[in-house]
């Protein structure tokens, strides 16, 4: 297969300025004639539908929940980044860019990471703009906070709700845009097949979630933006309806996955409670500023945290990176975090659990200065689990968070299907290995507000208005088999609920594919999901109709997809036989543990091919190449 | 934070479609874990459904960490449950005890259809958005974002009304089923930053005006609706509205740019929010204009009288 990385010549700095000026454009009075798709409203299909209507093209709009405001966006608390350089602390393009190469454990490409710290602040700019109310000093300047490790503050915030006000920002341009005809919105709906005449994109078949009905909706291209897939762990942070489906139908098309195995486990989320669990709520990483995270040095102390004294402590963190403490980045605070209960070292009723402290910072500030931080945080967790943190400490645990992998995307970022785009969490493009923190915020944007509207251009002035309509027999046979796999679903009629079901799946995953891999594991993950895929398909129960409201036929259509994904998650992770940035292979480690790539034979990204039910996938390679930065270990002692 | 076990009943709405005229049913749900929340409870409830054969009781739900505003319904006679300032997914089943019978519906509002037990289409709420709760900025012609300085007080207080999650609890908790608390929560976001300002009056006069077109009631300042908001956004904000509205009035420069199809024929006469959850009335679709002319509506006149308490409010809330 011969993959084109579109990445333009020249100086990095000079590469985005001089693609937008050799882009063929597209005629102003022509934008009205072409449709588009975009698939998922978060901020990246919520920035990119709003912005392209307002350039003059018709968009017609996707998502799930019955609202665009709901995407999972909205969930991030912690903040966005930007090289703006406010705080005179030493930050600028160039370090952002850098820091997100090396936090991505050098996986990503040079070129897109460097744009999306280019175009970081004009995000900032859009969204003051349109009213986010980001915190602000005194004097009415911007607010700024060092966030997730990094070593500058650059991270721009609302309270604990970032995501919230940004995605309302860019609900409201679409809003906007919905108001003036431009956008067609479509709540409800789930893309459940990707529509390919002659090697090209044309339009998407979607279940419309309440009538069950399956619409056909044509266009000249179409963009996923539809999100993560951080939900095979079955138990993440992310929202219920999160899902591989999307990128999953278009990687069954012919689109290639990319680097699938790379997920993001955060260190800081509430434990487990019980087997009812639905969800992992996220405790923001911001408290890592000022908590302090320990165990117990004996495994058989069983005092009440308060009773046990400083020196029964193990502040394992602060112990073996001294100058990052705390603060180190989110692969490695977690694999600690997992080995220290790996020992036996573990809290909380199930071991599987460490103390984030504020006594210290209480001390310290007051606690009216912890509450005004994080007082709403404080008050989520104990709603949760009933315990104090001003009084006790809080019990953390890591949690599947997101996901680094995607669909591969060119500098455009268009898929290996032509007028096939992904954006987003959707793509695997920009965070390599590991995502730092407040960057995929900034990354959804950027995509959506002030790259895709440019990259989309040359695609379509090359192809033209597109002449195939919904009555196209593509259209009907997708729409055709869509259905026929929701009848085969519902007449299945077995014994297991598709949330047991998706329960051991993801078992199998945290346990195998999760924070820490080997061979071995892996090898027998493969196995387990196989079978519990062929479990799936002879005895999972779904219940209720196809043609009405039906969570759990919804449910069941995305798990199919996942114990087909999940084995490909598995299979990347077992063929890069090295460990970078959050994939940590145990056969490939420091005497610290610390992840050790393999930069001989690594340094590039994987890329699978969909080769039918049950087959093993075909394997490709783009090479990176850096240029600009030069290859380091990560240190974070 | 030891667990318990315990046993509840719930009388919970079902109704197979927006067709359907829908009823109470009695739902017994054994061995609940305290530690639960609200919506896991009824997770484990639809699995026993779906393995007896019986269809799963429909809720909407997304985040399950209080964000999304997608979950919610009445529980108990209180939108969102006992809970104050939470949404109905941070709701744990500790506040309950054994033996319990809890009622469950969904909200109850002429502008929002049920669609199948406790979910209703909410989709109203976006219409009024797109009515004016935006600033017209397009991508890419916005000023350095320090330019405009704005005094961190308020910042913080459009914040405070920017913490709207657009969930509906205030519309299903109003005798009236007025969207004024949503409504005024984004107009004084907006009114307050400098950069919403320019269109303030416009904006607050098209978003009242298209929810009246939409069939939600008038506010009478009955207050149920900070009581139950999850976001505890303040009815300071109606105020902030009021003033608008008043500004919007003097100057009479903004018109309302309403879409015919939204322009209601009269006044209306029926009481907007069914009386009896035993027998919700369906949705009544909002009728079309034939004089094709802007009709003030009661929200436009009940904001007059509000008028000199609103700036009662606006007072106190500059201390606030
Ligand atoms: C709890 C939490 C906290 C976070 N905090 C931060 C933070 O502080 N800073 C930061 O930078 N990042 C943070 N992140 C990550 C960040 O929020 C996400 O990566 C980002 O918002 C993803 O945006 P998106 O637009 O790509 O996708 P999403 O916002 O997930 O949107 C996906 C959209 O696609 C739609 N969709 C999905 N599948 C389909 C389908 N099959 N058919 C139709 N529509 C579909 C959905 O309805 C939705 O509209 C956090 C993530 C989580 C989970
Ligand atoms: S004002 Fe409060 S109750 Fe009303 S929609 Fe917003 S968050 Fe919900
Ligand atoms: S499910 Fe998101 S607020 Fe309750």
């Amino acid at each position: 297969m011969q993959l084109d990385s579109k990445i333009p010549a020249g100086a990095l700095e000079d590469k985005w300025d001089k693609y937008r000026f050799k882009a063929k454009l597209v005629n102003p009075a022509n934008k009205r004639k072409y449709n588009l798709i975009v698939v998922g409203t978060g901020l990246a299909g919520g920035a990119a539908a709003a912005t392209l209507a307002e350039l003059g093209y018709h968009v017609k709009a996707f998502c799930i929940q019955d609202s665009p405001r709901r995407a999972h966006s909205i969930a991030a608390q912690g903040g966005i980044n930007a090289a703006k350089n406010y705080p005179n602390d030493g930050d600028s393009i160039w370090r952002l860019f850098y820091d997100t190469v090396k936090g991505g454990d050098f996986r990503a490409r040079e070129a897109n990471v460097y744009r999306l710290a280019q175009v970081s602040n004009n995000i900032i700019d859009q969204c003051a703009a349109q009213g986010v109310p980001f915190a602000r000093e005194y004097g009415g300047m911007l607010s700024n906070r060092s966030f997730g490790g990094a070593q500058v503050s650059r991270t721009f915030y609302a309270r604990g709700q970032t995501g919230q006000q940004l995605l309302l920002g860019a609900y409201s341009a679409l809003s906007r845009q919905v108001g003036a005809g431009t956008v067609e919105m479509f709540a409800r709906r789930e893309l459940v097949d990707i529509v390919i005449v002659d090697g090209r994109t044309r339009g998407i078949i979607v279940r419309n979630l309440v009538t069950g009905e399956m619409e056909r909706y044509a266009a000249d291209a179409v963009l996923l933006a539809t999100g993560g897939y951080g939900t095979v762990f079955y138990l993440s942070t992310n929202a219920d309806s999160c899902n591989v489906g999307a990128a999953f139908k278009a990687y069954k098309r012919g689109a290639l996955f990319a680097n699938p195995c790379f997920t993001q486990i955060h260190p800081t989320c509430i434990p487990q409670g019980g087997d009812y669990q639905a969800k992992l709520t996220l405790m923001s990483e911001s408290l890592r500023n000022d908590g302090r995270i320990w165990v117990p040095k004996d495994p058989a102390d069983t005092r009440a945290p308060r009773d046990i004294p400083e020196d029964a402590r193990s502040y394992y963190l602060e112990e073996k990176y001294p100058s990052f403490g705390n603060l180190v980045p989110r692969d490695v605070a977690s694999r600690n975090a997992k080995e220290q209960c790996d020992a036996g070292l573990g809290v909380g009723p199930t071991g599987y659990a460490v103390y984030l402290d504020f006594a210290d910072a209480i001390k310290r500030d007051g606690r009216d200065v912890i509450a005004r931080k994080y007082g709403n945080l404080f008050d989520m967790y104990q709603n949760i689990t009933d315990d104090d943190p001003y009084e006790t400490p809080m019990m953390i645990y890591p949690a599947s968070h997101y996901t680094m992998g995607g669909l591969w995307v060119d500098y455009e970022l268009q898929t290996t299907i032509p007028g096939l785009f992904a954006l987003g969490e959707a793509n695997f493009s920009d965070h390599g290995a590991n995502r730092l923190g407040a960057s995929a915020l900034m990354q959804g944007l950027a995509d959506g507000y002030f790259v895709i509207p440019y990259t989309i251009g040359p695609f379509l002035a090359d192809h033209g208005v597109s002449p195939v309509g919904v009555d196209h027999p593509a259209f009907e046979t997708c729409a055709r088999e869509a259905a026929e796999r929701d009848r085969k679903l519902l007449a299945i009629e077995g014994r297991r609920t598709v949330r047991d079901l998706h329960r051991a799946l993801g078992k199998v995953m945290v346990d195998e594919v999760g924070m820490a891999r080997n061979a071995g594991g892996l090898n027998k993950a493969i196995g387990a999901i196989q079978e519990l895929r062929e479990e799936f398909w002879q005895n999972v129960k779904v219940g209720g109709e196809a043609d009405n409201f039906n969570l759990a036929l919804q449910k069941a259509g995305r798990l199919a997809d996942y114990l087909e994904f999940a084995e490909v998650m598995a299979l990347d992770a077992l063929t890069r036989d090295e460990s970078c940035g959050c994939h940590l292979r145990e056969e490939h480690q420091t005497a610290e543990h610390e992840a050790k790539r393999n930069d001989e034979d690594f340094c590039h990204v994987a890329l699978w091919e969909y080769a039918g039910f049950g087959n093993a996938p075909g394997f490709h390679k783009e090479p990176l190449v850096f240029e600009n930065v030069e290859l380091s270990q990560r240190s974070y002692k | 934070m030891g667990s318990d076990t315990i046993n509840i009943t719930l009388k919970v709405w079902r109704q197979k479609n927006a067709a359907d005229k829908g009823r109470f049913e009695t739902i017994a749900v054994n061995d609940v874990d305290s530690h639960m929340s609200f919506l896991e409870m009824l997770d484990t409830a639809n699995e026993k459904l779906i393995l007896a054969g019986k269809d799963p009781i429909a809720f909407d739900n997304d985040c399950r960490e209080g964000i999304c505003g997608t979950c919610g319904c009445v529980v108990d006679g209180i939108p969102h449950g006992p809970n104050k300032a939470m949404t109905l997914c941070q709701l744990h089943m500790r506040k309950f005890a054994d033996g319990d019978v809890i009622a469950v519906e969904p909200w109850r509002a002429r502008a929002f259809k049920v669609l199948k037990d406790l979910m209703v289409d909410r989709g109203p709420l976006d219409k009024i958005i797109q009515a004016g709760g935006y600033v017209s900025v397009n991508t890419g012609s916005a000023p350095d974002a320090n330019a405009i300085p704005i005094p961190m007080e308020v910042a913080e207080k459009a914040m405070d009304a920017a913490a709207c999650i657009g969930c509906g609890a205030c519309v299903a908790t109003c005798p009236n089923a007025s969207a004024m608390l949503f409504v005024s929560a984004k107009v004084s976001q907006l009114a307050l930053l400098p950069q919403g300002k320019p269109e303030a009056a416009q904006r607050a006069l098209s978003m009242v005006a298209t929810m009246d077109a939409l069939g939600f009631g008038n506010c009478t300042n009955h207050k149920a609706c900070e009581a139950v908001c999850p976001k505890e956004v303040s009815i300071v904000n109606i105020a902030r509205l009021n003033r608008e509205f008043i500004k919007a009035g003097v100057t009479s420069e903004a018109e309302v740019d309403l879409p015919l199809a939204l322009v209601p024929a009269a006044e209306k006469s029926a009481k907007p929010r069914a009386a009896s959850p035993e027998a919700p009335k369906p949705a009544k679709p909002v009728a079309q204009s034939t004089s094709g002319g802007m009709v003030l509506t009661g929200s436009i006149y009940i904001l007059t009288f509000l008028f000199v308490l609103g700036f009662i409010w606006q007072s106190l809330a500059s201390f606030l």
